[in-house]
Formats: C-alpha cells, sequence, structure tokens
C-alpha cells in the first residue's frame, strides 16, 4: 500500500507513504505507559505495535527472593485499581498448597472486598472510558464513588490502595459491625449514581457513535486470543470463573452473568454496568450472611499469626509471631495454578514451591497481557480516533500488564 | 473432579502415547510431560479433539533448575471454557534446545513466548517476531534465570552535566542481603566463620 507498484501512473511527487506515529508513552489515553506504534494510512490504522515493559519492575523475579508473606503487598501493585483481588489468587494459591481451610466470616469478607474491588475496577473502566470518547462529567462523578470505597477500604485495614488485606490462611483483621452497616447504607445508594451514569451514557448519540460497532470482539477471536473476563462476556459468551470454577463461596451467592450481544465496546459498557449492579447484590447478601458468621478471621496455625492476646501471655505464641514475620511460612513443595476472576479477566497465580519459606518461581498471569496483545488485530482496519476506545474498552493497567 | 482429570490424562496419552512421558493429577489440576519434539502436535490434538477442546492458551512459562541437565521447564496452561478443565504442559529443555513455536494454533501464544525469551533466553523456532518485550531497550541477559542478580548489572540516572540519561554498573552501598533461613539444626551445609573445627596436630 505505499504506492511503490503504481510506479507508471504515478509521478515522484504523487508517491505516498504510510506515516508512522508514536502514540504515547505519556498519552491520556493510554491509560498508563503505553507506547503504540502506529501505521497510518490517512487515519485508517494500518498496523499497530505496542510497545510495553515501561513500568517493569521485575516483580516475578523480587518475589524469588522474598517470602511468602513479604511478596502479598506486590501483588496489590500489580493492578493497583483493585488490589485485593489479586491478593486473593495469591493467598488462593498458598492455601492450596499447605492444604488451609479459609475460617467462613474470612471467606465472606474477601467475597465482599472483592465486589468491592470489581466495582473500583468497572467504575474507573467505564467512566474514564467514557472520558476517551469525549464525555468528561463521567469521570468527576464515578471517582467520587470510588473515593467513598477506597475508605472502605482504608476502614478495613488502614491503606486506601495497597490493602494487604487478604493473607494466607484469612484476611487481616475483623471488620467492625459499623463498617458493614455503612458498606450496606452505601449499597443502597448507589444504584442511583449508576443510573445517573447511565443517563449520561447510554443513550448519549456521541458515546454509542464512538462505542458501537468499534473493536468488534467474536467467539473465534476469543478463543484464538485467549481473552477473559469482560472482553468474552461482551461477546455473548456466559464465561465467569465465579460460576464456572467457584473458588472461595461464590456458589452460594445468587447473581446473574450479563452478557453482550454484538461484542463491540458498547455492549463491553453495558455489561461491565450490569455487573457493577450484580456486585452490588452480592455484596448486600455477604452482609446480610457476615452478621450471622461470626468468629475467626484467621485459620489459626503455621501460617497465620497468633492472637493479639495470646502472644502477652504465652512464649510459644511469641516465639511463633516472631519467626512467623522473620523467618515466614514453608510452603509443601508442588507446583500450582490458581485463577481468580478479577474485573479484568482472569488473573491467575502460577506457583512452583520448592518447601522453602520462599517461592521458587511465581508467575503472575494478567488478563490485560492477552488483550493488549490483540491490539493489532482489533486495531486494523480501524480509525486513529477509535483506537484510544478500544484502548480504554479492553481495560488494561500497566501495573499488571509489565509486573 | 480428580476422577475426571484423570480419565482426560490417560484418554491423552492413550490417543498420543509418541508424545506423553507421563501425566499426574495433584493439587486438582493435570499435569503432562511432553517431549520437546512433540509438543506442537500435541497441543494441536488438545484443540481439535472434541472431548479436550483446550482452545484457549492461558500461560505460557518456564522455571529454571540450574543443576539439571535439561535446565529449563517450559510450562504451558490450557483452558477449555466448553469442557470447563484445565490442563498443565510441562517440557524439560535443555539451555541450547528451541522449542517449537504454537503461534500458528494460539496467537495467543506470540507476546508469551517473547516473554519467555526475554526473561530466560529460550528460543522458539517458527516464532515471528522474536523480540525483548518487558525489558528495555537494549538490555543484555535473562533476568528470570538463576543465575541472574535480583540487582541486575547496570543502573541509570539522569547525569546533570551531560544533560541525558546515562547507564552505569552498578554499585552498592551495601551488598544485597540474601538471608540463608537453613536452621542449622535441619543439617545446613556450610561451617559459619569462626566455627571450624580446629586442625587435627
Amino acid at each position: 500500500m505505499d504506492g511503490s507498484k503504481f510506479d507508471d501512473v504515478l509521478t515522484g511527487e504523487q508517491k505516498i507513504r504510510n506515516f508512522n506515529i508514536n502514540f504515547g508513552p505519556q498519552h491520556p489515553a493510554a491509560h498508563g505507559v503505553l507506547r503504540l506504534v502506529l501505521e497510518l494510512d490517512g487515519e485508517i490504522v494500518e498496523r499497530c505495535d505496542p510497545h510495553i515493559g515501561l513500568l517493569h519492575r521485575g516483580t516475578e523475579k523480587l518475589m524469588e527472593s522474598r517470602t511468602y508473606l513479604q511478596n502479598l503487598p506486590y501483588l496489590d501493585r500489580l493492578d493497583y485499581v483493585a488490589p485485593m483481588n489479586q491478593e486473593h489468587a495469591w493467598c488462593l494459591a498458598i492455601e492450596r498448597l499447605t492444604g488451609v481451610e479459609v475460617p467462613r466470616r474470612a471467606s465472606l469478607i474477601r467475597v465482599l472486598y472483592s465486589e468491592i474491588g470489581r466495582i473500583l475496577s468497572h467504575l474507573l473502566n467505564v467512566t474514564t472510558q467514557a472520558m476517551d470518547v469525549g464525555a468528561l462529567t463521567p469521570p468527576l462523578w464515578g471517582f467520587e464513588e470510588r473515593e467513598k470505597l477506597m475508605i472502605f477500604y482504608e476502614r478495613a485495614c488502614g491503606a486506601r490502595l495497597h490493602a494487604a488485606y487478604f493473607r494466607p490462611g484469612g484476611v487481616h483483621q475483623d471488620l467492625p459491625d459499623e463498617l458493614l452497616d455503612d458498606i450496606e447504607e452505601w449499597a443502597i445508594d448507589f444504584p442511583a449514581v449508576l443510573d445517573d451514569i447511565d443517563g449520561l451514557l447510554t443513550e448519549n448519540r456521541i458515546f454509542k457513535q464512538r462505542n458501537a460497532d468499534i473493536g468488534v470482539v467474536t467467539e473465534d477471536d476469543i478463543q484464538k486470543y485467549g481473552f477473559s473476563g469482560v472482553m468474552v462476556r461482551g461477546s455473548g459468551l456466559a464465561w465467569d470463573l465465579r460460576r464456572a470454577q467457584p473458588y472461595e463461596c461464590y456458589d452460594e451467592f445468587d447473581f446473574q452473568i450479563p452478557v453482550g450481544k454484538n461484542g463491540d465496546c458498547y455492549d463491553r459498557y453495558l455489561c461491565r454496568m450490569e455487573e457493577m449492579r450484580q456486585s452490588i447484590s452480592i455484596i448486600r447478601q455477604a452482609i446480610v450472611k457476615l452478621r450471622e458468621a461470626t468468629g475467626d478471621v484467621l485459620a489459626r496455625g503455621k501460617i497465620t499469626p497468633p492472637p493479639r492476646a495470646e502472644m502477652k501471655t504465652s512464649m510459644e505464641a511469641l516465639i511463633h509471631h516472631f519467626k512467623l514475620y522473620t523467618e515466614g511460612f514453608h510452603v509443601p513443595a508442588g507446583e500450582v495454578y490458581a485463577a481468580v476472576e478479577a474485573p479484568k479477566g482472569e488473573f491467575g497465580v502460577y506457583l512452583v514451591a520448592d518447601g522453602t519459606n520462599r517461592p521458587y518461581r511465581a508467575k503472575l498471569r494478567a488478563p490485560g497481557y492477552l488483550h493488549l496483545q490483540a491490539m493489532d488485530y482489533i486495531c486494523k482496519g480501524h480509525q486513529l480516533a477509535d483506537v484510544a476506545a478500544i484502548i480504554g474498552t479492553m481495560d488494561v493497567v500497566f501495573g499488571e500488564i509489565d509486573r | 473432579m480428580n476422577e475426571a482429570l484423570e480419565e482426560l490424562g490417560a484418554l491423552i496419552a492413550a490417543k498420543r502415547p509418541d508424545c506423553v512421558l507421563d501425566y499426574a493429577v495433584a493439587n486438582g489440576e493435570l499435569t503432562v510431560n511432553v517431549a520437546p519434539a512433540s509438543l506442537h502436535g500435541l497441543v494441536e490434538f488438545l484443540t481439535t479433539n472434541p472431548s479436550c477442546q483446550f482452545s484457549t492458551l492461558v500461560d505460557i512459562t518456564a522455571v529454571d533448575h540450574p543443576s539439571r541437565p535439561k535446565r529449563f521447564e517450559v510450562v504451558y496452561h490450557f483452558l477449555s471454557m466448553y469442557q470447563n478443565h484445565r490442563i498443565r504442559l510441562k517440557v524439560a529443555i535443555r539451555e541450547e534446545d528451541m522449542v517449537a513455536s504454537i503461534t500458528d494454533i494460539h496467537p495467543s501464544a506470540n507476546w508469551f513466548e517473547r516473554e519467555v525469551f526475554d526473561m530466560f533466553g529460550i528460543l522458539f523456532s517458527g516464532h515471528p517476531d522474536l523480540r525483548r518485550i518487558l525489558t528495555d531497550y537494549g538490555f543484555r541477559g535473562h533476568p528470570l534465570r538463576k543465575d541472574f542478580p535480583t540487582t541486575g548489572y547496570t543502573e541509570v540516572r539522569y547525569d546533570e552535566a551531560q544533560k541525558r540519561v546515562v547507564y552505569e554498573p552498578v554499585s552498592l552501598v551495601q551488598e544485597y542481603r540474601q538471608f540463608d533461613f537453613m536452621s542449622p539444626w535441619e543439617g545446613a551445609e556450610y561451617i559459619l566463620p569462626g566455627d571450624e573445627k580446629k586442625e587435627e596436630a
């Protein structure tokens, strides 16, 4: 398409060469540090080569020289939009290797906070994707709600983002009853905010023009490019790990899996909106169950610290606490792949343990990595302006892609 | 769950006895050890066979075992959304061996293979574009190999005199601390300085 084949027709002056541009690494619509090398024929994208790794921190290498518990906060820094969902996969992997049963209350708290994480992530994605295609108000409204959710994070664990709250064997601290009341109150009010955002976007002419029929993904593409999460459900496949391969106690919750019809950006937006409503329903169910399930939030044993009160009187408990936070616990040799349905898709941890206190190898499988990989395939033939909409709908976060 | 995986493993082993070295079910997961030469054929079989239908590639990674003669283990994870099961394939290779790329069956393998090349230096034959992916432009070495130091070899800083970012060899004010947690009662294979026995006169 570079015009060289038409030498006999065109004079030298008329030769047309495709235009290469750099999209990013510092571009507000790139959702982080993404550098795209785009080859454009006019305004049509001919080729798209994502250069990633600008946020590479060597997490997997660092994890090999730290104990299992010291590694947990690294998981927060992957998808920093919904930190606890990543921790969840790490804890599940360790629990499966060590054979630890999580107490019921801890399990319910994990479900509650995973769903809060899902709303955090979807709120950010839906509203910033809208900003990428020209709407300024939704992010302002969405971030107000995210702020409230992060305060719930803070009240549970003391940190707004890097929580380190889910621990192997349960969760770090119990939730006070007032916090449950406040979350419930928020869950009652939140659908109204969703309806407001809905009113801004769903029937908005510009939003529809920019999203409908853009970035269409078929069932075949899903299999070929290894998509997961909303990228799958937007195309009509009801695939959700919470339902298909239930982990934690998701099997006792009542929720629907929204699916799209056309597999375009607009359907994925609708799926995310509906998923937030489903998450609200799960949160409310979890709170009802939490009020009944009183008990410990950690499976007391080798991999969890002893209760604080016990440490004041028991020497053994004190030694245990000291050993746990210096040497750490040992995980029996073996390998395991634990996956959770993170807001962005299937987040997995492949853990190879060699019986010591450090993982021999930990591979973090990020959903965004595969989604971004398909950029070239999906963007081909789209206009330059659609690239921003497609990056937005893929829900990429560079913490987890670059690791 | 485990019986179904056991059955699946037996089925694959029976259908493709030339590819499967052995299989095991552990922690509720099926792991199949594959001969390097027959990997491509087996992946194709797993994708198309109606009782397997492993149409989604979940992950490709590698594990470095420097002490083994076959140093690297390349690990593949597959998922079937239709049959709702997972499988793990493992290929043991020597340092100089190449692995057949599966990008023609699963286009999603592209970046995973690039990452494994980047991190471990394993070459994939038939890969369309085997460039580095996560490390810096012009990076040297393969960071996830066990003999690569966690601190790396170079560090960057902005040089005020040259008005640009410069690369320098890593200089540490304190050695990177790698604690040894082996209990001396559990048979440590070293003698602490000052603990040596006096030489027999």
